[in-house]
């Protein structure tokens, strides 16, 4: 057995997927996260198990209305994203063919099905098709294959791939929640990254899969699509470097003791049996950094929070800076009140920061 | 090496344009491409002329450098704020005339003013104009002065500094007009055939730095420097005593023409007083130890003068602790990057924005803030920064937004630091202490 | 996020309580708000849920639609959100007092109060600039026609969004925004951003630490979220159940169960703030809300047109103008108000606090052309002084009268002053700082700066795409589906 799959013990590897190779990027100094990810352990669960469950409930509404939006899209052979596609893309009319690889079964099967019509495409082979639903990629991520499905990909006129992303959040007047549209981003950048490798393994130049993809949205308050095309290049190399890093994470696992495992010890029933404290201790034993942008990115979050408190990182980042690097809160406060005195590399903190709690104080009397 | 002046020329008065771009990197002869594009304007009547520049700083540079280029009689008309003074160096001029309202200014063929300034016109049109720094101008300014021109010409440093505001701007994303976007960006969104020339060659920048500022900053408009291998030397004419690390810096900056001051890894104040030190002490070092400067136009060395050396941080709060190291006589220039933008020195020192910081944020990260402090030098550049720079970088991701409708923006912030992390990685010199 | 913030927000995790941030309150408070809290559907664009809404606390009224992909029902909830909303409008449209000639404006009539709507937070800022973007367009006659009151609402929500991005306004206020500018939570911001958890932290309910409130506040089933977002439990386990045996009572009485405790603390929220006293030049913002609300509601008396989806370039550059001199009025205000935001500049060097140890208040300056009086003031500075010569300052004690720096020796500042003595080459009594006197100076002006020239719209110029068309609503706006 690897270390990874020491650590992950019994259960089987959680499988990546676009939003969770994604997340990987959004606080990549995180050497707990990154551990976790690159042996397979499910984050959710563990976190549950310990008594801090994530919060990343969704709405049937939601998820309803992110499904009808797509059906309405693919209708009659994707009649209408074809509609749009031609609008952004300029694809030729007629020229549309329609492939639907959700159709073939087995992954691997799938995998292959979908990397034999795309290179065939790429070949310039007209009856290869224009419209590849849910081809499956695969991508290696820290070590392991992980299966990716992309909405649509989309074969231009003059031989350019493109990316197509159906997201079910509005449009309003050229508008977009911008949060939303970075995570839409990433993810695509995410399949845009495995489809250029895809053809790179085959021997074609990975620049045919443009950096433009397309993201079709609903428009105002309506249901009906609209397009736009979204330049993912600075994901891409935020992704590539990340990808790079994961394969470094050898550093970190080769310095942990080697029987530290997360194995939740499921029995029978598939309830987990292994005492808390005991995880509580091993996620302990691998650093974290924790920030509270967290909160919306990763299933430890609320874990890793119990844990940060009485840290000024649990504060926010701006907190801290602004507190000159200190990283503890009641050291914040003696340097503050001068009950301690600054080490050498406090003495300019410890100066503001009792400047500041004169102030404070001079103004609240 | 091509000219493009005359290229730049014909675009603008060939009547196709309205408006022609020239994008120049660091040290590339804006200035000199502005004051020529002046005179060769005047010389084929395209007049009268106006000239907007973004700070009176600029416009006093800009008139100094302009009257001796002219044929003489050709009048310039200074717009300028009531009570402004003039400098000696635009007060000794006859030709050139002050005034707060182009109807003081006489008959004057060439007017030249900041933006602001031009703003407060309602009246009046000039068939040319010349916009100089225009990167730095916001485009709601370009709004209010676009007006008193017919055709335009656009200088300007694409790697600068974006315009920025106090307030929510997040309505506006994504219109082709957002006010918060540089002066050529919304002109260029509203006219996309617009000629953009590009200066290729950095006269300013040594050859040991073009093309590291040039890949990071300028990845899509690569240009070269002027001067090839060897033909900048930096020589100390006094050797280093004990040899500690500020004189090992200072060996390696004018042997390579970098140099990576490495103080111990700590998190600090903004205003890290260890690191403002050095910065001082590298500063005075350079000029202690004589160094010589041989370059294309001092054949036979210049010494290098507390007026040729500056210090350059991010913020000013890090600007005041440093002048506080120097002695008060100091001639060593010190300043923000903002107001270290189209200045030029032998040497310089920079204090790495992110030097001390646990957290990489967008302020850190915004390349133009890297790329001023990282192109003002005609020899050498020496950074001053905690270690641990990388791996802070590493374990930020880059804080972009993606916006729709909004033209991506190169370099990435985060990617250019990298690349100058990467680079100065060759030219460290650590200070243990 | 200043170090002074900073500092209190450490305090508060040692003191297990929020800290104040400010010695007076910067808002201003209605005396009968309307609190609006609304809920949107999950996975639609900003489609109307359900709504608590009302001017005092122990009257909410709830609105709902009982099936929230009906787009006819989704108007009817507008309409009934109209009635109450508009006629709350109109109550302030009656007394009104008449402001003199100013140098270039007409005497004008301006309403003595105005309308003011308190949401739960950012989110509700942004419903109501949405359900005001998909209502306004609506034609109340024709193929799609709505209730007349419809595209009015539209109108006023716009009006009320777009106002609440001007620094200093209380038209339009997030119960979240207010709380969090005057206390400083043991939590992060993100976390404040949940009106239950803020709350928690600044009023604890007794035996409770702020923190274990603010914990306590995160469970979703105690303290549903204070919306629009819904949570999705309740959606998967509650909501739908409801809708789809499409009992109406059942949903009411589930819909008032998420509501409820979040009107609560809405009301908590308003008391917490009305125990502040007033911070002396909010009166004088609101002053200028109230011109704001006077000139939109003849705007709309006069039938204008509903407002344009998007800036255009004149529009949005004089907007930027607008808001820019908005910000450093407000940034200046609120620190001559406060002395605790004027220790923030203090703290960064753009301000020092000191006592007057010399003053030459009949200091006459005759080197110029006519003679003048320019009193010199020395104080001593407790503070660092960073600023130099050159800089020029002002004490919110005389906000008239103008400090430049003569000379600065160790703590000892010499002032040269001009501005708020009268016309005469004597000093009026107290118009000029006293031996002993203690006072602040600070680089902060809320001096008059001339707004800004632009072009007219039609002359909007060729780098900026030129003219823009008129704008005018048309059929395929009043048509827009609502899915
Ligand atoms: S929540 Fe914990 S494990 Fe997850 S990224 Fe943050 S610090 Fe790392």
């Amino acid at each position: 057995m690897t270390n990874l799959e020491c650590l992950r013990g019994a259960a089987a590897p959680k499988s990546h997927n676009a939003r969770t190779i994604a997340a990987l990027t959004t606080n990549p100094g995180c050497s707990r996260r990154a551990v976790m990810d690159a042996a397979g352990i499910d984050k959710e669960r563990l976190a549950s198990h310990v008594g801090f469950p994530a919060r990343f409930g969704q709405s049937q509404f939601a998820i309803t209305r992110g499904n009808v939006f797509e059906a309405q899209l693919k209708a009659n052979g994707c009649a209408e994203l074809l509609r749009l596609l031609r609008e952004v893309l300029a694809l030729p009319i007629g020229a549309a063919a329609y492939d639907d690889l959700e159709s073939v079964n087995q992954l691997d099967a799938r995998a292959d099905r979908s990397r034999e019509l795309l290179t065939r495409a790429a070949d310039g082979d007209e009856d290869a098709g224009t419209l590849f639903d849910h081809p499956l990629l695969r991508l290696e991520v820290g070590g392991r294959w992980v299966y990716l499905e992309p909405d649509l990909i989309a074969l231009q006129f003059g031989g350019k791939f493109y990316v197509v992303e159906i997201k079910s959040f509005a449009v309003i007047d050229g508008k977009a929640d911008g949060t939303k549209v970075s995570a839409a981003a990433t993810q695509s950048a995410v399949y845009v990254l495995a489809m250029r490798r895809l053809l790179a393994e085959a021997g074609y130049d990975p620049g045919l899969v443009s950096h433009d993809v397309v993201l079709v949205c609903p428009e105002n308050f309506s249901n009906r699509p609209v397009a736009t095309l979204v330049d993912v290049r600075k994901k891409l190399s935020v992704l590539e470097r990340q990808l790079a890093r994961m394969g470094r994470i050898d550093a970190i696992v080769d310095g942990l003791s080697p029987s530290l495992t997360f194995d939740l010890q499921v029995d029978d029933a598939g309830v987990p049996q292994r005492p808390v404290a005991e995880l509580v201790d091993g996620m302990g034993q691998i650093d974290a950094r924790y920030s509270p942008e967290c909160l919306a990115n990763c299933e430890l979050a609320f874990f890793c929070r119990h844990e940060a408190r009485g840290s000024t990182a649990a504060l926010g980042k701006s907190v801290r800076e602004e507190l000159g690097g200190v990283s503890s809160v009641s050291h914040a406060l003696s340097l503050a009140s001068g009950a301690v005195p600054p080490a050498e590399d406090e003495i300019e903190a410890a100066e503001m920061l009792r400047f500041a709690a004169k102030l404070r104080s001079e103004c609240l009397s | 090496m091509s000219d493009v002046l005359p290229a730049v020329l014909a675009d603008l008065t060939s009547g196709l344009h309205r408006g022609v771009v020239v994008d120049s990197p660091p040290g590339a002869g804006k200035s000199t491409l502005v004051v020529r594009a002046t005179s060769s304007m005047v010389s084929s009547g395209q007049l009268p002329l106006m000239i907007v520049a973004q700070t009176n700083e600029q416009v006093d540079d800009l008139i100094a450098r302009l009257v001796p280029a002219l044929p003489p009689g050709v009048g310039i008309g200074r717009l300028s704020a009531q009570g402004y003074v003039a400098p000696p160096r635009v007060a000794q001029h006859a030709s050139v005339t002050v005034g707060s309202k182009v109807a003081d200014l006489g008959p004057a063929l060439i007017v030249i003013g900041t933006a602001a300034k031009w703003a407060t016109l309602s009246e009046g049109q000039w068939p040319w104009a010349i916009v100089d720094e225009a990167y730095q101008m916001r485009s709601d300014m370009l709004l209010r002065i676009a007006n008193r021109f017919d055709k335009a010409l656009f200088v300007g440093d694409p790697g600068q500094l974006d315009p920025f505001s106090v307030v929510e701007s997040e309505r506006w994303t994504g219109l082709t007009w957002d006010p918060m976007q540089s002066a050529v960006a919304v002109l260029l969104r509203h006219n996309p055939d617009l000629p953009v020339h590009r200066l290729p060659v950095s006269w300013r920048l040594p050859y040991s730095a073009a093309p590291v500022v040039s890949q990071a900053f300028y990845p899509f408009a690569e240009f070269t420097s002027g001067t090839g291998e060897g033909d900048r030397r930096l020589s100390l004419s006094t050797s280093g005593v004990g040899g500690g690390a500020v004189d090992a810096a200072v060996e390696m900056a004018a042997a390579t023409g970098w140099a990576l001051y490495e103080l111990p890894s700590q998190h600090t104040l903004r205003t890290d007083a260890e690191a403002a030190a050095a910065c001082a002490a590298l500063a005075q070092r350079v000029v202690e130890r004589g160094a010589v400067a041989y370059s294309e136009v001092a054949p036979d060395g210049a010494p290098v003068t507390e007026a040729r050396v500056a210090i350059g941080a991010a913020h000013r709060d890090q600007v005041a602790a440093i002048r506080s190291y120097l002695p008060e006589s100091s001639e060593i220039t010190v300043d923000t990057a903002n107001r270290l933008q189209g200045r030029e020195y032998d040497v310089t020192i920079v204090l790495h924005p992110l030097s001390g910081r646990r957290d990489a944020t967008a302020f850190h990260l915004e390349s133009g803030r890297l790329c001023v402090l990282a192109s003002r030098h005609r020899h050498a550049c020496i950074v001053v920064a905690r270690a641990g720079i990388p791996e802070l970088l590493d374990a930020h991701p880059s804080t972009e937004p993606v916006h729709l409708n909004v033209p991506v923006k190169f370099p990435d912030g985060w990617e250019a630091n990298q690349a100058i992390m990467a680079h100065l990685h060759g030219h460290r010199v650590r200070d243990s202490g | 996020m200043s170090a002074l913030t900073a500092l209190a927000r450490v305090s508060a995790v040692s003191s297990g309580v929020a800290q104040p941030i400010a010695t007076v309150r910067h808002v201003h408070l209605s005396s009968r708000p309307l609190v609006f809290v609304p809920l949107a559907l999950a996975g639609e664009a900003n489609a109307p849920l359900a709504a608590l809404v009302g001017s005092s606390p122990d009257a909410p009224q709830l609105l709902f639609v009982p099936q929230p992909r009906n787009r006819d029902q989704r108007f009817e909830f507008a309409a009934k959100l109209a009635a109450i909303l508009l006629s709350y409008v109109d109550s302030f449209c009656g007394e009104t007092e008449t402001v003199p000639a100013g140098r270039n404006t007409e005497p004008r009539e301006r309403y003595v109060d105005a309308p003011q709507i308190l949401v739960p937070n950012g989110g509700g800022v942004g419903f109501v600039r949405l359900f005001g973007r998909s209502t306004r367009f609506r034609r109340t006659e024709g193929e799609y026609a709505v209730d007349a009151s419809v595209p009015l609402l539209g109108r006023w929500l716009t009006f009320f969004a777009e106002r609440s991005e001007y620094p200093g306004s209380s038209l339009l206020v997030s119960m979240t925004g207010a709380l969090s500018m005057h206390w400083a939570t043991g939590q992060s911001a993100v976390e404040d951003a949940n009106l239950a958890a803020l709350v928690g932290w600044i009023d604890p309910p007794s035996g409770m630490s702020g923190a274990e409130a603010a914990l306590e506040a995160e469970d979703p089933l105690t303290w549903p979220p204070a919306g629009p977002a819904t949570d999705p439990t309740f959606d998967n386990e509650v909501l739908a159940p409801a809708i789809e045996a499409g009992s109406l009572s059942m949903l009411e009485s589930a819909l008032r169960s998420q509501l409820m405790p979040t009107w609560e603390l809405m009301w908590r929220g308003v008391s917490l703030l009305r125990g502040l006293p007033p911070g002396a030049r909010v009166e004088q913002r609101w002053t200028a809300d109230r011109d704001a609300f006077t000139g939109f509601a003849s705007y709309v008396a006069e039938g204008g047109y509903p407002q344009a989806k998007r800036d255009v370039a004149v529009a949005a550059a004089q907007r930027l103008a607008r808001l820019e001199r908005a910000q450093a009025l407000y940034d200046a205000q609120r620190a001559y108000d406060d002395p605790l935001l004027l220790a923030e500049y203090r703290l960064s060097g753009e301000a020092f606090a000191g006592t007057v140890i010399a003053s030459s208040p009949d200091r006459i300056d005759d080197s110029g052309k006519r003679r003048v009086l320019r009193p010199h003031v020395t104080v001593r500075s407790e503070d660092p002084v960073l600023l130099g010569p050159g800089a020029s300052v002002v004490s919110p004690a005389r906000p008239s009268q103008t400090g430049s720096f003569v000379s600065v020796s160790g703590p000892d500042v010499v002032l040269e002053l001009s501005g708020g003595m009268g016309r005469g080459l004597t000093t009026p009594p107290g118009s000029v700082p006293e031996v002993g006197e203690r006072l602040t100076y600070t680089t902060l002006t809320e001096s008059y700066q001339a707004p800004a020239a632009f072009p007219s719209r039609e002359e909007t110029p060729w780098t900026h795409g030129g003219p823009p068309v008129e704008y005018v609503p048309d059929d395929e706006d009043a048509a827009e589906d609502w899915s």
